[in-house]
């Protein structure tokens, strides 16, 4: 039960690389690009060269691999999932080749091939957004959103607002985690057990763990807003920045090469 | 006589008030605290110490009474965000204060509330870093430093915001006591160095020993008001149910029961170290 | 001599082993808790007291060495391991903020309530267990534990371990963060467990509780038991206690300071002792020679 280390979701890793130094909305606009272009892809041969991309985007950025295949591990279940649904239900028709029967299930080859494929993009969709949040902290991704944001305010979308709120959340994952993990092993040691039973007697078993953990997320957001104001802030008040958003010679580059390899990947497909 | 900076008079509070609950926090409190003084301010759970501090910048008004800071009144709201500038807070939990992911950054977030503009907040951020010790750490995550070190970003944090007093609002508590050294220490280097006014709270008059002045707080009332010393003598003569005096004060009240000659206002291990040596006339001078 | 209630045999942890952020938290410690003992526990933070008092729980599986729990492995092939935490009783730090209940009753019930026992057992057990900390049951019970001061809930959570009648007591930081009437309360109340039989493990930074309560001290530095013994031959080792962050008692520390003074004042580890070491000192120079 190591949560925090085994999660982290969403965990900026400091470094001076060429990726860190980009302008957040850059690296937001570029994910979202990528994003969209993962969905237009049709062949593995696509898959694969995105996978290289990928790769070669988490080393440009200094991420450990270990360190990003350990973010993956909360969706790997939803991974094989996805993967064993296809091969079972997904599509092929009549002419689907059959795999292997099990009861009244057939798993066919070519449903198989589309949970592989559905499986891989989902992967990839998931290591983008975490070299996101690897390269780009809260308070960066906050500004950059806040900014892309900004011409929805005139349909009354609090921009600002929700920008903190982000910075806040991603700020308090690790420490909740940490309180999960320790109040888990709190009422483990008083006797309880966790993931066993079916589910209602499951469920019964966190309400030991959720009740605290949601007073003390209570109790921390009290001190935490009592901390802000005490700092002067003030959402109505005018903010300026320490880090200013600037578009740099970088972030051109950038913008270029993401344009032509979606170009290429989509001709690609 | 010290130019007062903070100037409490007859302040009442209660919380919930008009309604079964309430709870009189504070019933007719006066004090002055001097520009450039380290007071403590001790009180066992309940005894309002928390919720007058609130007081010193604005975070809570007054219900009756007035607080006035720096010559401002916090009830007036035109000069709330100013006296919160001059009146920088650090609060219990380490954790639930600080905002941002990267430790620069978290520092950043009280400048940038002031809307200065980026070079100056850059400059005021590094400089409260070196000031705490804590410019290695710049680029961290601040939930991976210990209670010590989280401290003294709060503190940075703080500091940039360039205050003329820093209120520790039982900001030791949850320190182990190396994280309760460093954050005593880095506090006693602005009090000397800078010339900053210091309200320490706390229910531990250990973690008071470098202030220059106690108030002792029981029921929303001060019961006691002197210097260090001299607070801690009358604690060890007489206790308090919820104060009690720190253990070396004890020992050498116990001591001069005993028929030891002790001077007054000894609290720390050294300085009954000195008196008693020199009594035995081991203190070097008188030995030969 | 008795079978030790816990024992560790060269054990090891180590945490996310076999990633590139592994960390070693314990290299080889063997320690054994004797029925009846009030062992302190003490290293600077990262030392790995809390990983320790997890594996004597029965919460993290050992890397390497064996943890028994009277006798039985607990990570052996046919352990049983909820019947051998039952006899571990771990109260963690701020125990308070793991209450979740509506009334005090039924937070301290739900131990004895996972471990199957009767209804009447269970009222008894809660009964006790509140008594033992200090709260009558009939004023406490139906109050909500959120109702209470800092140090009535940290008693709350105390009795909701004792409620399941552990072997072992084992307290991390109990008294952390509680005024000083709370943090007397407790204290005693610990010292009373102990007179009544209890086992009891703590673990603290604070060495004035050490000299007060404890017969044995295990110092922990960097995953390894640096010393033990008695609280008296631990704080001898002053330099050694310096050098990886601790202190000594501040009586202790007055007295060894008067005797490198040259005054013959005998050893004390807490203020009353240091009172009367200190008084028989200055009485026995007066009518030693001139």
């Amino acid at each position: 039960m190591d949560l925090v280390k085994y999660a982290p979701v969403g965990q900026y890793l400091p470094r001076n690389s060429p990726l860190h130094r980009l302008d957040p909305r850059t690296k937001i606009l570029a994910t979202m690009a990528l994003a969209v272009v993962l969905f237009l892809l049709r062949a593995m041969a696509g898959l694969g060269l995105f996978a290289v991309a990928s790769l070669a985007l988490l080393v440009l950025g200094q991420i450990p691999l270990g360190y990003a295949l350990r973010g993956l591990r909360p969706v790997i279940f939803l991974l094989l999932l996805t993967v064993v649904l296809n091969a079972f239900f997904g599509s092929g028709g009549s002419e689907a080749r059959t795999l292997f029967v099990l009861g009244p299930l057939v798993a066919t080859e070519e449903g198989l091939r589309t949970g592989l494929f559905v499986g891989a993009r989902l992967l990839l969709l998931v290591t983008i957004t975490s070299l996101l949040t690897f390269t780009t902290s809260s308070v960066e991704l906050a500004d950059g959103l806040e900014w892309l944001l900004r011409p929805l305010r005139r349909v009354g979308l609090p921009g600002h607002e929700i920008a903190m709120m982000m910075t806040i959340a991603l700020r308090f994952i690790p420490t909740l985690l940490e309180e999960t993990e320790r109040i888990m092993k709190a009422q483990t040691a008083r006797g309880a057990e966790f993931g066993q039973g079916n589910i209602v007697r499951r469920a019964q078993a966190l309400v030991p763990v959720l009740v605290p953990l949601l007073l003390s997320a209570i109790r921390r957001s009290e001190e935490l807003a009592l901390a802000m104001e005490a700092r002067c802030y003030s959402s109505s008040a005018p903010r300026t920045r320490m880090k200013e958003l600037r578009w740099g010679l970088g972030d051109a580059v950038a913008g270029v090469l993401v344009v032509a390899a979606s170009a290429l990947l989509v001709s690609v497909r | 006589m010290r130019q007062p900076f903070i100037e409490v008079t007859d302040l009442r509070y209660t919380y919930h008030p008009h309604t079964p609950q309430a709870v009189v926090a504070l019933d007719g409190l006066s004090l002055s605290i001097g520009r450039g003084e380290y007071v403590g301010i001790v009180g066992g759970n309940g005894s309002g110490k928390s919720t007058l501090a609130k007081h010193f910048n604005a975070l809570l008004l007054p219900a009756s009474g007035r607080v006035i800071v720096g010559g401002q009144d916090t009830r007036d709201r035109s000069a709330t965000l100013a006296i919160r500038r001059r009146v920088g807070m650090v609060f219990q939990n380490p954790d639930n204060q600080l905002v941002a992911t990267v430790v620069d950054e978290d520092v950043a977030f009280g400048p940038e509330n002031l809307g200065l503009p980026s070079p100056l907040i850059r400059e005021r951020v590094d400089r409260a870093l070196a000031t705490v010790g804590m410019t290695a750490y710049r680029r961290h995550a601040p939930h991976l430093l210990s209670g010590g070190q989280k401290q003294r970003v709060a503190i940075a944090g703080v500091l940039a915001m360039h205050p003329e007093c820093l209120i520790l609002d039982e900001a030791t508590t949850m320190l182990d006591p190396e994280g309760r050294a460093e954050v005593l220490a880095t506090v006693r280097t602005l009090h000397r160095d800078e010339g900053m006014t210091i309200v320490a709270i706390s229910h531990t008059l250990e973690d008071l020993a470098d202030a220059e002045r106690i108030v002792a707080l029981d029921a929303g009332r001060i019961v006691l008001d002197g210097p260090t010393g001299q607070v801690f003598d009358q604690l060890s003569r007489s206790p308090l149910a919820r104060i009690h005096a720190p253990p070396m004060a004890r020992l050498a009240h116990w001591l001069r029961q005993d028929g030891v000659p002790l001077p007054p206002g000894l609290f720390t291990v050294e300085a009954l170290v000195s008196a008693l040596a020199a009594l035995a006339g081991r203190d070097g001078a008188s030995h030969a | 001599m008795p079978d030790p209630l816990i024992a560790c045999e060269q054990v090891h942890y180590t945490y996310l082993r076999g990633t590139p952020m592994a960390a070693v938290a314990l290299r080889g410690v063997s320690l054994e808790v004797q029925p009846g003992e009030l062992l302190a526990l003490i290293g600077p933070t990262g030392s790995g007291k809390s990983t320790l008092i997890q594996l004597c729980a029965g919460l993290l599986r050992p890397t390497a060495g064996v943890v028994r729990v009277l006798g039985q492995d607990l990570w052996g092939p046919r352990a049983d391991r909820r019947r051998a935490r039952r006899q571990v009783g771990l109260a963690f730090q701020f125990a308070e903020y793991q209450l979740f209940e509506e009334t005090v009753r039924r937070d301290v019930a739900y131990g004895p309530k996972n471990l199957g026992c009767s209804e009447e057992e269970i009222a008894q057990r809660v009964d006790e267990a509140l008594r033992q900390v200090g709260l009558d049951p009939a004023g406490f019970g139906d109050r909500s534990p959120f109702s209470l001061s800092g140090g009535e809930m940290r008693r709350v959570a105390l009795a909701g371990v004792l409620a399941m009648r552990p072997g072992v007591l084992v307290l991390d930081e109990p008294t952390a963060g509680l005024d000083p009437r709370g943090r007397e309360e407790l204290l005693a109340r610990i010292q009373a467990l102990h007179r009544q039989g209890q086992t009891i493990v703590l673990v603290t930074h604070g060495m004035e509780e050490v000299a007060r309560l404890a017969r044995r001290v295990i110092v922990l530095h960097e995953g390894r038991i640096v010393l033990e013994g008695s609280p008296g031959e631990v704080f001898a080792h002053e330099e050694d206690l310096h050098r990886i962050g601790l202190g000594l008692p501040e009586a202790a520390r007055l007295v060894r300071l008067l005797q490198c003074r040259g005054l013959r004042v005998a050893d004390a580890l807490t203020v009353e002792d240091a009172r009367a070491a200190i008084v028989a000192a200055l009485r026995g120079q007066d009518r030693g020679p001139r």
